[in-house]
This record gives structure tokens, sequence and C-alpha cells, in this order.
């Protein structure tokens, strides 16, 4: 017990808050700039289980800010490696590295498993989806969020408090924010508010002080100074969340940043089984693919011939590029049609792949 | 009346400032807005949300002198 000697004698903490702290379950939604310092506090701090989410590997461009991770972890999976530096840190706890992407269809059950969730993601479809799976499951949210040299923290979904719902009840039209890492962000911003999340956690799990609970507090790094802002729990955002929990697994993976999960590549196609492949090039264009599980829709008239698409089949759309084919996945998602994916590298890489597969050739 | 409104996140790229005293003199939020997207055009594409008072308040509200924020929603981590 040496390890946490200066939480022991805290009056406030003592042993009894130590053994809190061991027994309680903390879910980390992203292990990036708000994630590392979130993790790296609350490992130290003796957190007894905590769990790593990120699909994501560690780039160069990261360590200006990502510190748990060094040059040698460039390429490596950002849970995995993350889970290994903590282990490092404390070997004491237990960490689970869940190295895939979040999605509608594991979220639940992974929330179930924890006590608290901490949302350091960087894209806003899956903030939404922490969001309505928090109320869903019914665990505190520890929201942090930056923007260059500003920062926003609160606690959602805790004692009949607000959802981040109830502040913004609707995802930005897409481009209207910047989203992920196409903007800069100074160093220590995430630093600081990923600190301030670690703090919102401890609390809750300590019962200590007063937790941002309905409160957002902004930080200025250039300017030091703060502002908080009180939001109101709004019934109706939270139980049009519970109203669509059956659906909620349902629904279709969604942009994430850097990439689209929507997105197949060739080598991906024989992962799917049942699938109609849909041509959205005009009837002109070559090179023409005639194939049994094959329909020809141009993008110009898929939205008065949806009813063509099979909904019980994995629905694969391609063009030339895989720029007019995830048109055509946005515009079928926003109709509530799932199961729908962009083939990447289009009709070319199709051609090989099928010439290259020409046994299972329809 | 003055009133002090604040401009977080790229609101203040927009505006150009932080914080700026703005001369009003009508009854709503919503009037207030409008007011804002005549001097700030690009204003009125951008995502936000007011707070009056440290309050996040709906646009129908009546201006109560205190101080206004406008508010976007920030995605990084």
């Amino acid at each position: 017990m040496s390890r946490y000697s200066r939480h022991i004698v805290l009056p406030e903490i003592g042993l009894e808050g130590q053994e809190k702290l061991s027994k309680a379950k903390v879910l980390v939604i992203g292990a990036g700039g708000l994630g590392c310092p979130v993790l790296q506090y609350l490992a130290a701090a003796g957190v007894g289980t905590l769990g790593i989410v990120d699909f994501d590997s560690v780039e160069l461009s990261n360590l200006q800010r990502q510190v748990l991770f060094g040059t040698s972890d460039v390429g490596k999976n950002k849970a995995l490696v993350a889970k290994e530096r903590l282990s490092d840190l404390n070997d004491t706890i237990t960490i689970h590295a869940y190295p895939y992407r979040l999605t509608h269809q594991n979220a639940l059950q992974l929330f179930q498993q924890y006590d608290v969730v901490v949302d350091g993601s960087d894209n806003f479809p899956t903030r939404y989806l922490v969001n309505d799976a928090c109320i869903i499951t019914e665990k505190p949210l520890v929201y942090g969020a930056i923007f260059k040299f500003e920062g926003q923290v609160a606690v959602f979904n805790y004692k009949e408090g607000p959802s981040y719902r109830c502040l913004f009840p609707e995802p930005p039209k897409e481009g209207s924010v910047p989203n992920c890492a196409e903007i800069g962000v100074l160093g220590v911003l995430p630093g600081i508010i990923g600190s301030m999340q670690a703090n919102e956690v401890l609390k809750i799990i300590l019962g200590l002080g007063s937790v941002l609970d309905g409160t957002l507090l902004l930080y200025n790094a250039l300017t030091a100074k703060t502002n908080s802002l009180i939001i109101s729990r709004s019934e109706a955002q939270i139980n049009k969340v519970l109203s669509e929990k059956k659906a909620f697994q349902d629904t279709p993976v969604v942009f994430q940043c850097g990439s689209y999960s929507f997105e197949l590549e060739t080598n991906q196609l024989s992962l799917h089984s049942n699938i109609q492949m849909i041509d959205v090039r005009d009837y002109h264009e070559e090179p023409r693919l005639i194939r049994k599980d094959t329909i020809q829709i141009p993008l110009g008239e898929l939205e008065s011939r949806s009813h063509e698409l099979d909904p019980e089949k994995t629905k694969v759309f391609f063009c030339v590029s895989g720029i007019r084919s995830q048109k055509a996945v946005s515009l079928l998602q926003k109709q509530g049609l799932s199961n729908c994916y962009s083939l990447k590298d289009g009709v070319q890489a199709l051609l090989t792949y099928y010439k290259n597969n020409e046994h299972e050739r329809a | 009346m003055n009133l002090t409104i604040k401009y977080f996140g790229m609101l203040a790229e927009v505006t150009q400032c932080q914080e700026e005293v703005f001369a009003f003199s009508q009854e709503r939020i919503s009037d207030l807005l409008k007011a804002l997207y005549m001097k700030y055009p690009e204003l009125e594409e951008k995502e936000f949300q007011v707070a009056q008072n440290n309050q996040i308040v709906t646009t129908d509200n009546r201006i109560d002198h205190s101080e206004i924020a406008l508010l976007p929603p920030f995605a990084g981590g």
C-alpha cells in the first residue's frame, strides 16, 4: 500500500477511499490527446480496472501531445501500446485493451461492464454514440473536448443530470465544425483538459467534492480564463434516446475520424456473405461489369430507385474511385438503410479481385 | 442598452474577438441573433448554443441584460 501512501494519508480518501478506487471500473474511449492523461492518472491512482478503446495506431504527429507513446511505438495500435505502458506504471491493476472501433453494435455490451465512461474521442459521431450508450446503460459520462486553445469539460448522465444531447441535441452538419486532426491544437491543452476529466472520475468514485454534473467548464489556455455554463436536463432528449433503444444496435456505422468505416477494400469482400453489388457509375462508363450479383443504378437515380436495393443483403456500392459510392452510402444512410458499404478502390480493383478469385465468379 | 457577448471556439474566429459590447434594444435572444447575423454573416452557418447569465437558454428567451455567451460544439480530443 506504500504505492498509494499519498492518497491514504489524506483524511478525505484514506484506506477506505483507496479501496473504492481499486474496486472501480472505468472505460476510456480514445487513447489520444485526452485519453492519455486520463489513463495515466487513473492507472497511477489505482483505479482497479481500466478499459481502453482505440482502433487507431500511433503516428509521429501524435507524440506532440499523446504522452503515453514513444517514437518506437509509431505504427502500433494505441490501445495495445497504452495497455503495455500503463501495466508498467501500475502492475497491480487490470487493464483491458479493445483495439477496435466503438460501434453501435459493440458499445452497450462494453459499457455494461464498467462504472464510469470517459469520452476522449475526436469526432462527433463517436461522441453522440458514447452519450446515447451511456443513457441506455445508465453510466455517468465524463466528457472532454478541445479546439485549438480552448477546452470543454463536463459530467453528463450523472444522478438525474443532463446529457450531452441536452446541450447539443443533434450532431452538427458534416463539415460545419472542424473534425479530428485537420486543425492544430496546443499540445499541453489536452493534457490540462484530460487531467480535469481524470479529476472528475476520481471525485465520482470517491464521492468527494462537487462533480461537474450539468455544468460545462470552459478553459482558454491563452487567457487562463475559465467559464462555467449551466445545462438543464431535457427529458425530451433523454426519452428520445431511450425510446430508440431497440433500434440502437441497428444504427449503421457512421463517419469516423480520418476514414469512412463504411468503406470496404476488395479483399474485405470475402468477409461478407449475401452481397448485392451496386454500380453507381453512369451507363456509358467503361469497363462494363455484368454479373448476376450486380445491378447498375447511376448515383443520380439512386434516390428514386432505392426500392431496388435488397434490405436483406449487404449492399456494396462502387464507382471509379470510391467517391460517388461514398455519396451513395451517405445518401442511403440518411434514408435509414443499413448495411451499406462503399468500395474504396473502385471498379478496377474489383475487376482484379474477380480475376484473382475466378472460381467464385457468379 | 449595451450587452456583453462572449464568443467561444471557432465563433471567435468569425467575429475576430472573444468578447464585445453590443448595442441592442430588442427583446429576445432570437432578435439578438438576427442582429448578429447582420454584423457577421458567417455566423449564421455555424452551430452553437446561447447562454445567458451562464445558463444555456433557448432562442425565445427574453434578454435580461446579463452577459451572453455563444458556445459551439468541440469535437477534438
